[in-house]
């Protein structure tokens, strides 16, 4: 089976700007696959590399098996996009919009376009500018979910939803799920990102740092310990993998890598474990960690 | 608090101080955000008058050759194109200054006031910026105030280098002073006439459109004034700022105060700006928009239709413009044949091509002004579709199984259709108003056939454009050159005596300037070869580069 997006070793400069820096990616089908990133990280360029608008300056890009850049209409028969930035014509409605990129796509289910407007709340008389942010969103994401396309592009489709139409595009990408399509999500908001993805790619500066299975990446972060032992315990700071050691009113509080965790557990249990706690990664902090810098990690990235 | 103090409170003096609040601020960002712009406009317009000079003095060095220029420029089509005229009996260089560059420089100073305040105003509101902007300690006022003090920095710049230019090439300095100081008042007037275009649409293109149509009618009211009564000047003249500067009669018979006319008018429209101002929200017109269809017109279905869509509200404002203007050219031509019956030397006149009937002659020197608004209307459709890339609308459209090719193709072939609509429209006008005047109906075929024959060359222009869409898209601003070298070909070419390659530059000198001589296809079919090669080499630049670029 041929991967839905595949990249590898991609770069592209605007000028003196490296925005994608040997970028690599790869979103099976069917995945619902998470894009992360902080700002300017080159999301939003990836995506238009994917979707040929942007020429890579160098590496492999495939989108369901195809060249984005050379067979660009013919594949985007079978992708639909959303933009980070909707804009609208201002002198066309709402409705008028969904309806052109429908009819552009070869037309569309109208009982399907209705539902969505439908369980969207949207008005499609008004005018382009005559939108509230989220409003706007909501024509380009109607747009794009009455299409059967294979691959849904969402470049940061829910920044101005608010929580019930969260609810809706939640449910709506879980059917494209179940329908069989393929997700790219690129999203600033990690409550969504866990709850539908499958696999994250993380970038920063145009390079990727991690990718996997939201599993695996847990996996790669820290446990945060807080223990009190019968004997001192201060000798847990020589062990590799123990991080932040603080000692408040006789107990210990610190990081430690999930790697190493067995193996500082064992070393407790040999000191007499009185009462101890552990708190899971938390996704914020996963994300903290991979997002700064080394540097703004030690300062700022856990307390 | 009651209401009532509120209001009360709305209204002291304080607040009044208060919405002016950031001015010098905002005022010293839009300078800086425009030096460069300010400073082409004021060297262009202020520089390039004065220039003329030594070439002038070269090419009619004796007082008899002067006066043969004066001979030749008094018909009507010099009169609609230049105005009333003064000093044609003594014809000075300054008189020749005032008299064949002044109206163009005027009207230059008043499209730069109108696309400066325009840009500073509504274009802000549009995209949202003045959103943010006025979120900080900004006062209600200091948006359009800055503007309009940026404007008149703009002008004084123009004015400036124009008195000192025209001065230091051997003109009287005080009559150089009216001269730059008529410019600077138009343009100021105009400053004036978009800040109240601006809180009038919610649309920066409506908002300077409106503006550039009270320019395109005060041009009209004097043309025809300046024509009905050569010299003496008629009411239709001075109901029109254009016609304000040149009465003030500079290099001739200097008077003063005209000018007086231009700063009330722009002190009045400036009040009624301020006055609507204070009473809409920010973003808003005064033509609220009214909810439209829920879905799509069954023809909206493609990049064609979208573009025609977007460009018809363009198109219906510019066909009548067009049309209006044709109309009234047309009008002419019963007084252009009584002008011409008694004047032999015009009767050589050489006026676009040249012929031997004057009437032609003066047909299509006017059908060659309108087709260079129609290659102005050109430009301007082509820097649409840029906009529709620089506003990310296209980006979704591109994301459809929509190819480049498919989308530009559509967009250029909207251009070139309505080209040919408005060369049809302007033909016509000029046609059926000149069949009424003088009762010979063969002249609405004639006309309508003379526009068409323009088509190659702003075809051309169109050409131009695209492939600059294509391959340097930030600079597409370039390709109004094109547009204002032509006509600056038009108008000075035969004052400064050009040499024939530098008038050949122009697509328009290439064109038979029917009806006045015989059709002659060669130069037709060459241009729309080039016209088509620029087009397509366009299209085929736009397939390769980033979108956004
Ligand atoms: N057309 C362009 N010209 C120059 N630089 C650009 C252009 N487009 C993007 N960049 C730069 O490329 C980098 C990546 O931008 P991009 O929009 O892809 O970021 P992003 O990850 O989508 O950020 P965000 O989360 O804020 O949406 C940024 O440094 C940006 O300034
Ligand atoms: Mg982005």
């Amino acid at each position: 089976m041929t991967t839905a997006i595949d990249i590898h070793r991609l770069s592209k400069s605007f000028g003196a700007v490296r925005a994608l820096d040997e970028l690599e990616m790869t979103v099976r089908p069917g995945e619902v696959a998470g894009f992360l990133g902080p700002n300017g990280a080159g999301k939003s360029t990836t995506i238009r590399v994917l979707l040929g608008l942007l020429r890579a300056d160098s590496g492999r890009v495939r989108v369901l098996g195809a060249d984005p850049w050379a067979d660009a209409v013919e594949l985007h028969r079978r992708i639909a996009y959303v933009p980070g930035d909707v804009n609208l014509w201002p002198g066309l409605t709402g409705g008028e919009a969904i309806d052109l990129f429908c009819r552009l796509r070869g037309g569309v289910d109208p009982r399907r376009r209705a539902a969505l407007v439908e369980r969207f709340e949207l008005d499609p008389t008004k005018k382009g500018r005559t939108y509230s942010k989220g409003n706007r969103q909501k024509v380009a994401l109607v747009a794009a979910l009455a299409s059967d396309a294979e691959l849904l592009v969402l470049d940061e489709p829910t920044s101005g939803l608010d929580p019930l139409m969260e609810v809706v595009f939640q449910q709506c990408v879980a059917e494209a799920k179940a329908e069989g399509r393929t997700v790219l999500l690129s999203s600033h908001i990690l409550a969504e990102v866990e709850k539908l993805c499958d696999t994250v790619t993380i970038i920063r500066a145009g390079r990727t740092v991690r990718s996997g299975t939201l599993t695996e990446l847990r996996h790669l972060t820290r446990t945060s310990i807080t223990v009190a032992t019968e004997h001192d315990g201060t000798s847990v700071a020589a062990l590799s993998g123990v991080h932040d050691l603080r000692e408040r009113s006789g107990t210990l509080v610190f990081d430690v890598d999930n790697d190493d965790l067995d193996r500082v557990m064992r070393h407790l249990a040999g000191l007499g474990i009185r009462s101890l706690v552990s708190s899971p990664p938390s996704l914020e902090e996963l994300f903290l960690r991979h997002y700064g810098d080394e540097a703004a990690l030690a300062g700022g990235g856990r307390r | 608090m009651s209401t009532g103090a509120v209001r009360a409170a709305g209204r002291s003096p304080r607040t009044q101080v208060g919405a002016f609040v950031g001015t010098s601020t905002l005022t010293r960002f839009t300078l800086r955000l425009d030096r460069v712009r300010i400073l082409v406009w004021a060297l262009v317009l202020g520089v390039l008058p004065a220039s003329f000079l030594p070439a002038l003095e070269d090419l009619m060095p004796t007082q008899e050759d002067r006066q043969l220029r004066a001979e030749l420029i008094r018909g009507p089509a010099a009169v609609v194109m230049s105005g009333p005229g003064y000093g044609l009996d003594d014809y000075t260089y300054g008189a020749m200054v005032a008299n064949e560059i002044g109206l163009l420089a005027v009207v230059a100073a008043a499209i730069m006031s109108i696309l400066l305040v325009v840009r500073h105003t509504r274009t802000e509101e549009e995209t949202g910026r003045a959103e943010l902007v006025r979120a900080n300690v900004v006062g209600r006022r200091a948006g359009l105030t800055s503007a309009l003090i940026s404007a008149v920095v703009a002008n004084l710049a123009v004015g400036l280098l124009l008195t000192v230019g025209l001065t230091a090439g051997g003109l009287g300095a005080v009559d150089s002073l009216a001269f730059g100081a008529g410019v600077a008042a138009v343009g100021l007037v105009f400053a004036g006439v978009a800040a109240l275009t601006a809180q009038l649409s919610e649309h920066a293109r409506a908002s300077t459109g409106l503006a550039m149509a009270f320019l395109g009618v005060s041009f009209a009211l004097r043309a025809v004034g300046d024509v009905t009564e050569l010299e003496s000047g008629s009411p239709l003249t001075w109901l029109s700022p254009l016609g304000w500067a040149q009465a003030t009669r500079v290099f001739v018979d200097l008077r003063w105060w005209p000018l007086a006319l231009c700063l009330g008018l722009a002190v009045l429209t400036t009040a009624l700006a301020f006055l609507l101002l204070g009473r809409r929200d920010v973003g808003a017109g005064l033509v609220r928009p009214r909810p439209g269809r829920a879905a799509g017109h069954p023809l909206l279905a493609g990049p064609f239709a979208l573009t025609f869509r977007l460009h018809r509200a363009g198109l219906t404002a510019w066909g009548v413009a067009v049309l209006l203007a044709g109309l009234a050219f047309g009008a002419l031509t019963d007084s252009v044949a009584e002008a011409l019956v008694d004047n032999e030397l015009l009767a050589r006149t050489v006026m676009a091509g040249g012929g031997d009937d004057l009437v032609d002659g003066f047909l299509a020197a006017m059908l060659g002004y309108l087709a260079m608004a129609v290659g102005a209307y050109a430009v301007s459709s082509v820097l649409r579709l840029r906009a529709e890339e620089t506003s990310g609308r296209l980006e979704p459209l591109l994301a459809a199984p929509v190819s480049r090719w498919r989308w530009l193709g559509a967009g250029l072939a909207v251009s070139a259709l309505n080209c040919v609509v408005l060369l049809a429209l302007a033909g016509l006008g000029t046609g059926v108003s000149s069949a009424v005047v003088t009762g010979d109906d063969g002249l609405v075929p004639a006309l309508l056939g003379a526009a068409l024959a323009f088509l190659p060359a702003v075809l051309l222009i169109a050409g131009v454009a695209a492939l600059l869409l294509g391959l340097a898209p930030k600079a597409l601003g370039l390709a109004w050159l094109v547009v204002a070298y032509a006509l600056l070909v038009g108008l000075l070419g035969p004052l400064l005596n050009l040499p024939a390659a530098a008038a050949d530059l122009s697509p328009f000198s290439h064109v038979p300037a029917l009806p006045a001589v015989e059709l002659a296809l060669a130069p037709l079919v060459w241009l729309t070869g080039l016209a088509l090669v620029s087009l397509l080499a366009g299209m085929a630049g736009f397939r390769r580069r980033d979108v956004p670029a």
